[in-house]
C-alpha cells in the first residue's frame, strides 16, 4: 500500500486539467469493452441457466426427448404428493440441524480454549482446520475404512468398553447420523476461524473490567463479555453452517447412495437421482428451485445477520 | 495450600490437554490413511488392529498408480483447476475494475445482477448447462468441466473491492501519462491486485480440486477425471477389495492442498473463510 501512497503523493503535485466530454465517452467506451466478455458469461452460465430452471419446473421435459409442454404447477403437486420428497426434506433438515448444532458448539469451545491464552495458538489452529482443505471424497472413503464393520478401527475402540458397534453406514438408525458426524468433522475448523475472528476483535480492557469486579473465572468472563458480544458473530456462524451444510452431497453419494433404504436420501441428492439417473428434467427442475428458494431465504437472513454484526461490531 | 500460580498452570495443562483430545480425533482419519497406506493386506484385513504399520510397504503407492491412471487424474486436476482459474481472473479483472473505477451507464445495474450471480451455487445450473454441453458435443471433456466455471461472480466481488481501495489519483496520473485504459488494468492495477487474485486463487484452487458434483454429472470416462470422480471410480471398480491402495491414493490425492495449507496457512485460511464474509 504505501508505493501506492507514494506514487499518488508524487502525482498529486501536477496539475490535471479538466476532464473533457470526449474523454468520457472513451471511459464509458473502455467500460463496456471491459465488462462485456464477463457480462455475457454471466447471462451464459449463471442467470440464464438458473432462471431457466424455474421456467423447466413447469414442464414434463425429459432429457432426450425433443418436445415439452408447459404443465403449470404438476410437477410440483407430484412432489408434495411424493413421500421421497418429505423423506429428503425430513433428512435434509435433520442433517442441517445436528451438524450445524454440533459443529458450532464445538467451533465455539475450540476457538475459546485457543484463544485463552497465548501458548501453540497457530498449531492448535492449523490442526483443528486442517479437514476444512482434505478432498471430502477422499477422506469419505478413508471414513468407510474407519467405520467399517470387520476391520474397522471403530468397533475395535467401542469393544475395549464393551460397547458393540454396528454397520454404521448400513444401519439405517445410524446411517444419517454418521453422515452428520463426518459433516461436524470437517466444518469444526471452518466455524472455529469465523469464532477467533469475532473473539479476537473484543477490546481486551473489558476482560479486565470483569477482574475488578471480582469475577475472574472463565464461566463468568463467558457469560458477562464474550456471549453478549459475540451473540451476532454466533448468528452469523449459524447461517453460513445453514448454508453449507444444506448442500450436502458427495458423503451420500460415495458412501450410501440415499441408502440404506432412503435413510440417507437428502434435497440434492433427489435432485441428482432425478435429474442425471432418472433423467426427469422437469421434475428435477422443480426440486431444484425448492433447493434455490431455501439457499435464496437463508442467505437473505445472512445478508441481515451481517449489517447486525457491524452494528455490534 | 494451592497457590494461584499453581492454578494457573493447571488449567494452562488442561486447556492443552482437552485440545489435544479434541485434535486426536480430527486428525485421527489423517493419520488412519496414512498408517494404512503403508500396511500389508493381512495388517488391513485383520480383527487385531494396530496404529501403526509393523511391516511397512510400498506395494499400495505401486498399486494405487498401476491399478488406475492416479497420475492421469492428478494431471486432470492441475489441468482443470489450472484452466478455470486462469480465466475467471481474465474476465473477472477487467469487469471488477470497470465496475470499481470507471463511469457508465448500467454500472449500478450489472453490479446488482453481480450479487444475483453470488447467490447460484454450481447444483442450481447443472441441468441446463449439462443440456446446453450435452448440444454443442462437449460432455465427457475437460471444456465441459472448465468452460462452465469461467464466470466467478464472487472473484468479481472480491476485486471490484480491492480495486475500491485503490485512489483516483493513481488513475489520473497514469492517464495523464498516455497510458490507455487497457495498459492501465494490465500493466497498473492487475500488479497491484496480486494479494486479492492470490486469495481468490486460494478459494477457487481448493473448490474445484475438491469438487465432485461436477465432474460427476459431465464425466464418465477415466481419462478426463479429476482426482475426487477418479478415485471414486476405482472405489467402485473394486468393490471394496483393495483398501490399501485406496489408502495411498487418498493420501496422493489430498496430499497437494495438505502441503500448500501447511506452508500457505494464513493466506489459506483467510482465502477459504472470506467466501464467508461477501
Amino acid at each position: 500500500m504505501s508505493r501506492v501512497d507514494n506514487q499518488t503523493r508524487d502525482l498529486a503535485a501536477v496539475a490535471m486539467p479538466r476532464r473533457q466530454r470526449s474523454a468520457q465517452s472513451i471511459e464509458a467506451a473502455t467500460a463496456y469493452l471491459f465488462v462485456t466478455p464477463a457480462t455475457l458469461l454471466l447471462f451464459l452460465l449463471l442467470l440464464g441457466p438458473a432462471a431457466s430452471v424455474v421456467v423447466l419446473s413447469f414442464t414434463d421435459w425429459q432429457f432426450g426427448s425433443k418436445t415439452f409442454e408447459f404443465i403449470g404447477f404438476t410437477n410440483y403437486a407430484e412432489m408434495f404428493q411424493d413421500d421421497v420428497f418429505w423423506t429428503s426434506i425430513t433428512n435434509t433438515l435433520i442433517y442441517v440441524s445436528v451438524v450445524v448444532v454440533g459443529s458450532v458448539s464445538l467451533g465455539l469451545m475450540i476457538a475459546m480454549l485457543i484463544e485463552s491464552r497465548p501458548s501453540f495458538r497457530r498449531v492448535w489452529r492449523t490442526i483443528y482446520f486442517l479437514p476444512v482443505t482434505a478432498t471430502l471424497v477422499a477422506m469419505a472413503l478413508v471414513f468407510e475404512y474407519i467405520l467399517h464393520p470387520a476391520f474397522g478401527p471403530l468397533n475395535e475402540f467401542l469393544g475395549l468398553f464393551g460397547v458393540e458397534g454396528t454397520n454404521w453406514l448400513q444401519n439405517r438408525s445410524t446411517a444419517l447420523l454418521t453422515l452428520c458426524g463426518i459433516g461436524i468433522w470437517q466444518a469444526v475448523g471452518f466455524n472455529m476461524v469465523l469464532f477467533l475472528a469475532g473473539l479476537t476483535a473484543i477490546p481486551t480492557d473489558l476482560y479486565d473490567a470483569v477482574a475488578i469486579d471480582g469475577s475472574d473465572s472463565t464461566w463468568d468472563r463467558f457469560c458477562v463479555v464474550v456471549w453478549p458480544l459475540l451473540g451476532p458473530t454466533t448468528m452469523f456462524v449459524v447461517i453460513i453452517s445453514c448454508i453449507r451444510s444444506f448442500q450436502v452431497f458427495d458423503t451420500v453419494k460415495v458412501l450410501t447412495d440415499g441408502g440404506p433404504n432412503r435413510a440417507t436420501e437428502v434435497l440434492l441428492f433427489t435432485m441428482f437421482s432425478e435429474g442425471f439417473t432418472y433423467f426427469r428434467s422437469g421434475y428435477a427442475a422443480a426440486l431444484t428451485t425448492i433447493f434455490l428458494i431455501f439457499v435464496l431465504i437463508l442467505t437473505l437472513v445472512q445478508r441481515i445477520s451481517i449489517e447486525k454484526r457491524i452494528h455490534y461490531g | 495450600m494451592i497457590s494461584p500460580r499453581h492454578t494457573k498452570l493447571a488449567i494452562g495443562g488442561l486447556r492443552h490437554l482437552v485440545l489435544a483430545i479434541g485434535a486426536f480425533v480430527v486428525l485421527f482419519p489423517f493419520i488412519w490413511m496414512l498408517s494404512a497406506s503403508f500396511k500389508p493386506p493381512s495388517e488391513i484385513y485383520t480383527q487385531d488392529v494396530q496404529l501403526i504399520p509393523i511391516a511397512w510397504t510400498l506395494e499400495n503407492y505401486i498399486r494405487a498408480f498401476s491399478a488406475q491412471p492416479l497420475g492421469k487424474y492428478l494431471l486432470n486436476g492441475v489441468i482443470v483447476t489450472f484452466g478455470i482459474f486462469a480465466f475467471q481472473v481474465l474476465f473477472a479483472l477487467p469487469c471488477a475494475f470497470a465496475l470499481a473505477k470507471l463511469n457508465f451507464r448500467g454500472r449500478e445495474v450489472l453490479f446488482a445482477l453481480i450479487i444475483l450471480g453470488l447467490l447460484i451455487p454450481e447444483y442450481v445450473i447443472s441441468i441446463p448447462v449439462f443440456f446446453m454441453f450435452f448440444k454443442i458435443g462437449l460432455l465427457n471433456t475437460y471444456w465441459s468441466l472448465i468452460i462452465p466455471f469461467w464466470i466467478s461472480a464472487f472473484g468479481i466481488f472480491l476485486m471490484r473491492q480491492f480495486f475500491k481501495t485503490i485512489p483516483d489519483d493513481l488513475l489520473a496520473a497514469a492517464r495523464l501519462d498516455g497510458l490507455s485504459e487497457i495498459m492501465i488494468v494490465w500493466r497498473i492495477m492487475a500488479p497491484l491486485a496480486v494479494p486479492a487474485v492470490m486469495a481468490f486463487a486460494i478459494f477457487s484452487v481448493v473448490f474445484h480440486w475438491n469438487d465432485f458434483y461436477w465432474p460427476l454429472i459431465m464425466v464418465n470416462d477415466a481419462e478426463i477425471a479429476t482426482p475426487p470422480l477418479g478415485i471414486v471410480l476405482f472405489s467402485n471398480a473394486e468393490a471394496g477389495d483393495a483398501v490399501g491402495p485406496m489408502m495411498a491414493a487418498a493420501v496422493i490425492i489430498t496430499l497437494p492442498l495438505i502441503l500448500l495449507f501447511l506452508s500457505l496457512q494464513r493466506r489459506f485460511i483467510e482465502g477459504l473463510t472470506m467466501g464467508s464474509f461477501k
